[in-house]
């Protein structure tokens, strides 16, 4: 009668600490160039070492140039951030991959790679200095994004001091309808529980929808748990999750790997578990969704129009008026890309849309893979070369222009439609830059027609 | 560790839902391998923006107490954000609600963040705009905060104030206290000591 999350949770707690808070035993620490180098100060300063350095792994994906990945980078403060990662590694012992070093070909976005090399496994508990780390919960792991001092937490001791979640089960049922994806689930659940809507929960995703869905699109939905407020988010592994598993490189082999699935089967939670809340939402009732505002929860169906209720500043920010629809919104530039939406099948998507058409004369398009394993298998598979003579940009891989940290930013206030996951005013790089969240498909289309658009109407005619 | 018990100072009022950390401190200001001159950062762009902007205001210049709306601190979970927060010399926040993972960076820092309801932070906001010298005290033990002759209810999470109350705020040394129980722990879980032959 007990969830994942409490099965979890309670086979990784040290003790109960005096503070009233768990101490808890972290399975998989992933770091990265932005928020760990103050945590390696801080222990510097105390005198600790890194207590389990073998579980700890690195890579750089936030601030990486993602046009050219010689070493030394054109920017010199991501050079100098890369360097920094590099020496606290190398002093510690930790497993780092950045260009320029050993198997580069295995740098990404941390919640990209992490399940990508088996890194990521169901049951474990894992962490790390990002609020998306809910990703990997799509393995049914129970992950949490942390702050530098909590890194540095892990670093010396490997665990954690964390209050318990509630646990909140979503079931989503039926199929979804075609041109409507992972993305749309999740900006359907965020509008409708809200941005806050999570707060002290850790979301369960199931039903039949899930079950149908691969891995990568599991991830897409864990992945925004946080965007509704939610600290984490996980799907139960089943067959679909054994099977992604299965030969990567971090994962068990051999027959550990039968044991390992024995033990995995068991964590799921029970099918008389008890849940602190319940809702659930039929996936026929989703349609190819679009955020109009400056939070994840102001979105609408791509048919519909912005309510009359609309929130004033968010109006006035993205220029957009109460009653009127997003779709026909001239767009200046399309990203598709992230941690959110950022793998092979969604690239693969994306470029079913454009192939044999070309993005809009006055749109800037860029497809940034998600990690140098995805671009890799998307060139195999030609998608780069259907992007460029689309017009897209074809990119190494790190965050880029989801958060803005490199020279991918937006300029005054240019409209991006984008695969990534905040449209918080300012997230991509210029303070009066306009974002609309949208599935990687949908920005494909967008890019396309230079405007919002209904991507099943391009669907329809999709040369196959 | 100092126990906090209660800060006192002057507020500053924040007003607005959803101040997300990246318009507290935008991306580009994380371009750096140290926290340090963060304060200067903080709302660059709502204040660029703004110029009656609070954390423009030399009225509130020295205050300690930040007063602010719902779900501030959504987002990403850069603890530039809180970190900057503090240099700035903000020792408490009050305010309707809060992102769990930026509730628990500025615990960490030793700053509670406070959770009233709106009319209370309504009271708050108008009191400090109103006459910003005033003196506003927020106890950690009883969550009252009192200001000239106002005094509202105020919650801390009950593990985050006896964190606070006995100097335990920041956990680092107690997790690694009795380190042998941490890995008797890892030694139990299979994906470390190897998959059991028979589960
Ligand atoms: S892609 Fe965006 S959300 Fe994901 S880790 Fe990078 S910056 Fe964060």
């Amino acid at each position: 009668m007990h969830t994942l999350f409490h099965k979890v949770w309670n086979a990784h707690t040290v003790r109960a600490l005096s503070s009233g808070q768990t101490q808890l035993f972290v399975g998989l620490h992933l770091i990265h160039e932005v928020t760990s180098p103050q945590a390696f100060d801080m222990l510097r300063q105390q005198g600790w070492g890194v207590a389990h350095p073998e579980r700890t792994f690195a890579t750089v994906d936030h601030i990486v140039p993602t046009s050219a990945q010689t070493r030394p980078f054109l920017d010199l403060m991501a050079e100098d951030m890369t360097i920094a990662l590099e020496r606290n590694c190398r002093q510690f012992g930790i497993q780092l991959w950045a260009p320029g070093g050993v198997e580069s070909e295995n740098q990404g976005i941390v919640h990209v790679i992490g399940p990508e090399l088996g890194l990521t496994q169901p049951g474990m508990t894992i962490a790390c200095g990002d609020s998306h780390t809910s990703t990997h919960g799509a393995l049914g792991a129970i992950a949490f994004g942390i702050g530098t001092s909590q890194v540095r937490d892990v670093l010396a001791s490997q665990c954690l001091a964390l209050d318990p979640l509630k646990v909140r089960r979503i079931d989503i049922n039926g199929a979804l309808r075609p041109g409507v994806y992972a993305k749309d689930v999740i900006l359907t659940i965020i509008r409708r529980l809200g941005v806050q809507g999570g707060v002290g929960y850790a979301y369960e995703y199931g039903g039949s929808t899930l079950d149908a869905m691969t891995i990568d699109e599991r991830m897409t939905i864990c992945n925004m748990s946080i965007e509704g407020g939610a600290r984490a988010g996980y799907v139960n592994p089943d067959k679909t999750t054994f099977a992604y598993l299965r030969g990567r490189r971090f994962a068990p082999s051999g027959a550990a790997f039968d044991r390992a699935v024995a033990w995995w089967r068991q964590l799921a939670s029970d099918p008389d578990a008890q849940y602190d809340d319940r809702v659930s939402l039929d996936a026929a009732s989703i349609e190819p969704t679009v955020t109009w505002g400056i939070n994840p929860g102001q979105s609408v169906g791509i048919s519909e129009r912005i309510a009359a209720a609309a929130d004033e500043e968010a109006l006035t920010f993205m220029g957009f008026e109460r009653g009127q629809k997003v779709e026909g919104r001239k767009i200046d530039v399309a990203f598709i890309g992230s941690c959110t939406n950022g793998r092979l099948s969604d690239l693969e998507e994306a470029a079913r849309l454009v192939r044999g058409r070309h993005v809009a004369p006055h749109v800037k398009a860029l497809v940034v893979p998600g990690s140098q394993a995805v671009r890799k298998a998307a060139e195999a598979k030609g998608l780069d070369a259907i992007f460029t003579k689309a017009g897209f940009e074809w990119r190494g891989a790190g965050c880029s222009m989801c958060l803005a940290m490199n020279t991918d930013k937006l300029e005054g206030q240019q409209v991006c439609a984008s695969s990534s996951n905040r449209n918080f005013k300012g997230r991509q790089g210029s303070p009066t830059g306009r974002t609309l969240l949208m599935s990687p498909a949908m920005v494909a289309a967008a890019a396309v027609a230079g405007e919002v658009v209904d991507v099943r109407e391009m669907l329809e005619e999709a040369p196959v | 560790m100092a126990a906090v018990t209660s800060v006192t100072g002057r507020g500053l009022p924040l007003r607005g839902d959803d101040l997300d950390t990246d318009r507290i401190m935008p991306a580009r200001f994380l371009r750096a391998v140290t926290f340090e001159g963060l304060e200067r950062h903080l709302f660059e762009d709502d204040r660029a923006a703004d110029p009656s902007h609070a954390f423009n205001n030399p009225r509130y210049t020295g205050a300690t107490i930040l007063i602010v709306n719902k779900n501030f601190g959504c987002g990403s979970s850069r603890e530039h954000a809180p970190q900057g927060l503090a240099r700035s010399g903000i020792r408490a926040i009050v305010g309707e609600s809060y992102s769990e993972i930026f509730l628990g960076n500025s615990a960490v820092l030793g700053i509670p963040c406070f959770t009233a309801d709106r009319a209370s932070i309504e009271a708050l906001l108008t009191l400090a705009e109103r006459a910003p010298e005033t003196q506003m005290t927020a106890r950690v033990d009883t969550g009252v905060v009192s200001a000239g002759g106002l005094s509202i209810q105020a919650d801390l999470p009950p593990a985050l104030r006896d964190a606070f109350m006995s100097g335990q705020w920041n956990p680092a040394a107690m997790l690694l206290d009795k380190y042998d129980e941490v890995e008797a722990v890892a030694g139990r879980l299979p994906y470390i000591s190897g998959f059991p032959s028979d589960t």
